[in-house]
């Protein structure tokens, strides 16, 4: 019990100084007034370099750059998720919109059997390749089966493909970010691993797993995990590399609190905030890589659909049916502007530091 | 600024020999037999058992993967088993047409997104910077092959929509490639103006009178494009790599239409180089990026060295 308190007295003390230079040497924290003080000494200056964050979030590589050297250049007081979001629905009108249309967005595809007005796999020859018009309002394909249909029950995979090899990802990233960043010995091999799988362009490596595998809905999610974790894993790394230095972490290690404990108990909760908007981010970013797998015919294969690949159907008739690729690009950049418009609310509340 | 160079180029070498490694394990390890891809089915066992021998496929995949990397060195990548021409050849025919477009979208890229920049810092939050920056975001939140069909069924009989015979054709693949460039160039443009339009001397020209564009051309663009200079470097080399879909939509016979053929045709040797090649080329285009931006400005170095 009075283990517990120190314990819990070190981490408050820990979370008070939240910059590692303003830590004194013998690890006593310094006042509140000199850290103020040692603040403003450095005014902030945003860093001018090319992995600033006002690089747009929508290049993923330079997002991951910015993220890990914010990470790695100051820690930030740490709120509850929930505050956040309040906070960001407050703030910023574009995130909480999109925020919304998200939620009613996967609602819908998630009721497609009680919306969707057609059968989306029934064939009807005789009504293909119709306008919109109120019977079918994004007209029909190549194969007279209703598009709007379709939409819905296509966004179903890809939602799946959004979601489950960017939970993989993200869960074999952290699990190597920490690894990397708490135990020196792994830090050279994994990060070498993580550079060399940035190396590739992301499209081409895809391509080549699942020639490797062979192109099946499930495979993309493998494929897409595989490619995923590395930018996770650097992410992570720097957060770990500057707790681990911190009151709490020492306090923790000095009471012989064991690495694994240590890892999963005090340095991730820690990484939580930002690991969420790189989860939002992500999202997005699976959703473009499966539709231009499908488009390569390397990705989802029918029976199957998707919205990448209903727009690769389309290829042939973008000149005389426009309608057959419009709706389907359409829910896809309603998708991924709402996703990459709402982690961008979220991560300009959980680190202002990045505001554009 | 050696030692910095030194290094930088001593992290490449091992990303390199990774990547190599990496793909042909990946390709080893893909079921499928080559004879039956290069000759068809109906072929005699000892003309099977003579090319196992010639092309050390009997070898397990770690003594091929010396001979492969030994070759490599010397630029002989293998032969194409559809095409029945050395890779390095196949590659070198297809390489400049991937290379044009490229250039050409990096051109159309620089020229709308620079531009769009400046205005939009200039005209902060007003309708013009809203709208070029809803763009340049709406571009990269679509597939570029959605962009790409949109395009062709809005230039269909204005421009050649397919195929690479005339400067012409070349138009709308570059436009669709160069995009998302415009828009990223665009927004760092943008941004790096923005906090360049900060800084104390230009307070000092405006002070002394100069007129506003003038403040802009000769005091605050030469050094907030330095940024915009080393992200050109990247986007020349992953526009090169992101070809893949623009040459796939429009028929265009270059590099990523190769990678894509390849992988169609099953065709090994020639996907192991295709993908190395695209990747060299990137992993080159960041070095050089990185030591430009090291010169152009020297606090990298400084840290980066340590």
């Amino acid at each position: 019990m009075e283990a517990n308190r120190t314990k819990k007295e070190l981490q408050e003390r820990g979370k008070n100084k939240p910059d590692r230079e303003n830590a004194v040497p013998n690890g006593i924290s310094i006042t509140e007034a000199g850290r103020k003080a040692a603040e403003q000494k450095e005014p902030q200056r945003t860093p001018r370099r090319l992995a600033d964050a006002a690089v747009p979030v929508f290049d993923r590589k330079a997002a991951i750059k910015a993220m890990e050297e914010a990470a790695l250049s100051r820690r930030e007081e740490n709120d509850s998720f929930l505050s956040v979001c309040k906070r960001m629905f407050r703030n910023n009108k574009v995130a909480a919109a999109s925020g919304v249309i998200l939620v009613i967005y996967v609602l819908m595809i998630l009721f497609a059997d009680v919306i969707a007005p057609y059968d989306p796999a029934v064939v009807n020859l005789m009504e293909r390749l119709q306008p919109p018009s109120m019977a079918h309002i994004c007209g029909t394909d190549e194969l007279g089966r209703d598009i709007f249909s379709r939409i819905l029950y296509g966004g179903r995979v890809s939602l799946l493909v959004g979601l489950v090899p960017t939970s993989i990802s993200m869960v074999i990233g952290i699990i190597m970010g920490l690894l990397s960043g708490y135990i020196r010995g792994l830090d050279a091999l994994i990060m070498r691993l993580a550079d060399i799988v940035l190396a590739f362009p992301s499209i081409v490596l895809a391509m080549v797993v699942m020639y490797t595998l062979g192109a099946s809905t499930f495979n993309i999610f493998i494929a897409l995990s595989i490619i995923g974790w590395a930018g996770t894993a650097r992410i992570v790394r720097s957060q770990t590399l500057s707790l681990r230095e911190m009151g709490f972490v020492e306090a923790a290690r000095s009471m012989g609190v064991s690495r694994t404990k240590i890892m999963a108990r005090h340095i991730l909760p820690n990484c939580l905030p930002s690991l969420i908007v790189l989860f939002t981010l992500n999202i997005p970013d699976a959703i473009l890589s499966e539709s231009n797998l499908s488009f390569l015919g390397v990705g989802a294969q029918p029976p199957d659909t998707s919205w990448g690949l209903m727009v690769s159907q389309a290829k042939g008739f973008a000149i005389s049916s426009p309608w057959m690729m419009l709706f389907p690009s359409l829910a896809i950049l309603i998708m991924v502007l709402s996703l990459n418009f709402l982690g961008d609310g979220l991560r300009d509340e959980i680190d202002p530091h990045l505001k554009k | 600024m050696i030692k910095y160079v030194t290094k930088r180029i001593l992290i490449t070498i091992p990303i390199l020999i990774g990547v190599v490694f990496l793909i042909f394990v990946m390709l080893s390890v893909v079921p499928g037999d080559p004879i039956t891809v290069m000759m068809g089915e109906k072929v005699k066992p000892d003309v099977i058992e003579n090319l196992m021998e010639r092309m050390h496929l009997n070898d397990p995949w770690y003594v091929r993967f010396v001979w492969y990397i030994r070759d490599a060195l010397r630029g002989d990548f293998g032969e194409s088993y559809k095409l029945h021409r050395s890779v390095s050849s196949v590659i070198a025919n297809a390489f400049p047409k991937t290379l044009m477009l490229a250039v050409t979208a990096a051109c159309f890229s620089w020229i709308i997104g620079i531009p769009a920049g400046i205005l939009s810092a200039v005209k902060k939050n007003s309708i013009i910077d809203r709208l070029f920056m809803g763009f340049a975001l709406c571009g990269v939140s679509v597939p570029a092959f959605s962009v790409g069909m949109l395009l062709q069924n809005l230039f269909n009989g204005i421009l050649p929509v397919s195929g690479f015979s005339s400067p012409r054709h070349l138009i709308l693949p570059a436009v669709v490639l160069g995009w998302g460039a415009a828009g990223t160039i665009a927004r760092l443009t943008r941004s790096s103006l923005l906090e360049v339009l900060e800084e104390d001397y230009i307070r000092t020209a405006r002070a002394k009178g100069l007129m506003p564009l003038r403040v802009i051309v000769t005091h605050a663009l030469q050094n907030s494009l330095l940024p915009v200079i080393t992200m050109m470097a990247i986007q020349v080399s992953s526009l090169l790599s992101g070809a893949v879909i623009t040459e796939t939509l429009f028929s265009i016979p270059g590099i990523g239409r190769l990678t894509v053929d390849a992988i169609n045709t099953r065709d090994m040797p020639l996907l192991q180089g295709t993908v190395i090649f695209t990747t060299a080329i990137i992993i080159l285009g960041n070095l050089v990026a990185d030591i430009l931006y090291s010169v152009v400005d020297p606090r990298i170095r400084v840290e980066g060295g340590k």
